[in-house]
């Protein structure tokens, strides 16, 4: 009987084997992003620029032009590409470490500049690559290996929850939340992915994609374990939806 | 005709970078540098440029990052502090071998310090400054002309070797007004063409491009580094820059930069006038530093005396290349104060003893 | 119902499992044999696959191929 292939590897993603851990979620969203760029036909005229963290090593595995950025300036990076080269797709992607805490500045003035970029702003509630620190991100109560007690709000403030506040600002197009725990919302992820990028291409100014994702290994759980929690801890604290939508 | 125009340094700096055909600027206000980025946030648009103000100096340089990335010319300008905020920037563009121009419009220091002219950042600029074995090209005009030329001539370096260069001047260069002619300075050195390495050119490349300064494995990184290094010996070989004057019979050499150059010329006529023979070594690139004229002091002269506008910086390379031939001493002014002619008349005739 | 099949490859796999979860027809399973990383790669280890994408979906590693086969 005949066979119709239905699903395989994006094209704009390299041969190579993520260093990711197993069931690390980096992975899906990385799928998603190169899907949409060869969707849209733009690899050879899109530039990423890749965050301090986990997901340092992304141009490993998503074959556009790269740069490397230092911790938490991949929208001022961006920024400089993209005002000489309005003509290129430029999306960062960034860690909750990289965009949230130390990268603060920078991504709120890049979203307040309208600056027509895309960021897809990955937040797991903790910090990946340094082995499980603390993140502005991470959950009350959540133990980490720097809030061992769990997170306690008088010590260290409250979760950030950088889609609503950049939905805030004037100048964003588009900005949403989704997550990629069950297949129904990685559908909706890749629709916000796409949309960011469509309002990149259309010039309508800033989109950012934050997507809640897992870190099995720091959570210190199996990686089914970590999207149910995700799903049960993370959804609530971070209504899932879009926020900011272009004109 | 001549084509000479009365402007402010500051200005002067700027329009000689637009006249170099660099269109691209990120800034961020800080004194005694603000006339750059004014004056290219009205030039820039003239030449269908981008002239655009960072939230800090802290992503201002990594707009360069990213702009320089394009393979297109690009400028930043700053003080002090701001360049110290830049040097974290500074060190990933020089790792990842992006070309950039950076005018360092030096104040007094360190922390806040102040705001008037300085030259304490020498160490930074030549040194390192950010973290790694990195070297930035820094050259210090003595005039306003000079400091038009070498930004010219600065954006055909970075382009040749992919490295930052550095235009180290200070605040009295960047307020004084000076007459300039904007001479058209071309090295004629063979630089690539951008497109064997810039973001956007993947299609005509059949290849992606990665700019970065990651690499987790020590061998590769050892080896960009030697790649590094070869560039530094390269720039040591042909970049070194100094203007000297008196030196063949001098018995005293006065080593100076910048500013405090135009200071110590004035000192060297007024120690001639009264039959001293002194002379004057103007590093005009601090890095590479010229060391030969230095190793290289005719057997006349018994005492070279190093003047900064600060506590001593410069002088550790200039006793570098003396080698403990005849004694080097200092002095200097620091905090925004400048050496007078006066001060530096008597330094040398105590040197002399 | 739609018929279908997947391919794992399985160098890419990292054995997390998420495709065993997604499945709804539970036709996945990790396999007794081992990459050269160490990992045991998921498989398909019985009929019923019905083309429905949602392993390929969830899994991080991209290691999935889905085939729909034509009546």
């Amino acid at each position: 009987m005949p066979e119709v292939k239905i699903f395989e590897r994006p094209k704009c993603m390299t041969d190579v084997s993520t260093h990711y851990c197993p069931g690390c979620t980096h992975g899906i969203v990385h799928r998603l992003v190169a899907e949409a760029i060869d969707e849209f036909g733009i690899q050879e005229k899109t530039v990423g620029v890749a965050p301090v963290g986990c997901a340092v090593l992304m141009y490993n595995y998503i074959n556009t032009d790269m740069y490397e950025a230092a911790h938490g300036r991949a929208p001022a990076v961006a920024t400089g590409c993209k005002r000489v080269r309005p003509d290129l797709t430029v999306f960062t992607y960034q860690g909750d470490g990289d965009l949230a805490s130390i990268g603060v500045a920078e991504i709120v003035h890049a979203a307040n500049r309208g600056e027509n970029i895309t960021v897809i702003f990955i937040n797991n509630a903790i910090y990946g690559m340094t082995g499980g620190q603390m993140a502005p991100t991470t959950l009350l109560k959540q133990k980490t290996t720097t809030c061992p007690y769990g997170r306690d709000p008088k010590v260290n403030g409250y979760p950030i929850r950088i889609a609503e506040m950049l939905a805030t600002l004037e100048a964003p197009g588009y900005i949403a939340r989704v997550t990629v725990a069950r297949p129904k919302y990685v559908i909706k992820a890749k629709e916000a992915i796409k949309k960011a990028f469509q309002t990149q291409i259309e010039e309508k100014g800033f989109s950012l994609v934050e997507v809640l994702s897992t870190c099995p290994t720091n959570w210190g759980m199996r990686p089914a374990e970590a999207l149910k929690w995700l799903e049960e801890n993370m959804i609530p604290y971070y209504p899932l939806g879009e926020f900011k939508l272009p004109d | 005709m001549s084509n000479r125009v009365l402007m402010k340094g500051n200005e002067a700096f700027a329009e000689a970078a637009v006249q170099a055909g660099c269109k691209y600027f990120f800034g961020y206000p800080i004194t005694p540098q603000n006339e750059i980025p004014e004056y290219m946030s009205k030039r820039l648009p003239e030449v269908g440029g981008v002239y655009l103000q960072a939230e800090s100096e802290v992503a201002g340089i990594n707009m360069i990052f990213g702009a320089a990335g394009t393979g297109f010319r690009t400028l930043i300008s700053s003080s002090s502090p701001g360049i110290s905020l830049m040097s974290e920037g500074i060190s990933y563009i020089a790792a990842a071998e992006l070309p950039c121009v950076i005018i360092n419009v030096m104040r007094g220091g360190p922390g806040l310090g102040g705001i008037l002219p300085a030259q304490s950042d020498y160490f930074q600029a030549t040194k390192g400054g950010g973290h790694g074995d990195y070297r930035l090209l820094v050259l210090a005009p003595g005039s306003l002309q000079e400091a038009t030329e070498f930004i010219m001539m600065a954006f055909d370096l970075t382009e040749f070797y992919r490295n930052p260069v550095m235009i180290l001047t200070d605040g009295f260069m960047g307020q004084m007004m000076e007459a300039v002619e904007f001479k058209k300075v071309k090295l004629g050195y063979d630089i690539p063409d951008v497109k064997e390495w810039a973001v956007g050119y993947m299609a005509e490349r059949g290849k992606r491009t990665l700019l970065k300064s990651l690499s987790l494995d020590p061998e590769v990184l050892e080896q960009h580094n030697q790649k590094l290094q070869k560039k530094y010996r390269l720039m040591e070989e042909k970049e070194v820059r100094f203007e000297s004057a008196n030196v063949d019979d001098a018995e005293i050499v006065i080593a100076a930069y910048g500013t405090t150059a135009r200071i110590a010329k004035s000192a060297v006529k007024k120690l001639r006038d009264q039959g001293i023979k002194a002379g004057i070594i103007r590093p005009q690139s601090l890095y590479p530093f010229p060391y030969k004229p230095f190793s290289e002091l005719p057997e006349s002269v018994k005492h070279v005396l190093v003047v900064e506008m600060s506590c001593g910086q410069m002088v550790e390379d200039v006793e570098l290349g003396v080698s403990r031939k005849v004694p080097v001493s200092f002095y200097g002014r620091c905090g925004g104060m400048a050496p007078s002619v006066e001060e530096i008349e008597q330094a040398a005739k105590k040197a002399l003893g | 119902m739609p018929k279908g099949r997947i391919e794992v490859l399985e160098e890419m796999c990292k054995s997390c499992g998420l495709c065993v979860e997604a499945c709804p027809n539970k036709v996945l399973k990790i396999s007794d044999r081992i990459n050269s990383k160490g990992y045991r790669p998921a498989e398909q280890y019985k009929e019923g696959c019905v083309a429905c994408k949602m392993c390929a979906m969830m899994c991080p590693d991209v290691a999935i191929e889905v085939y729909r086969i034509e009546s």
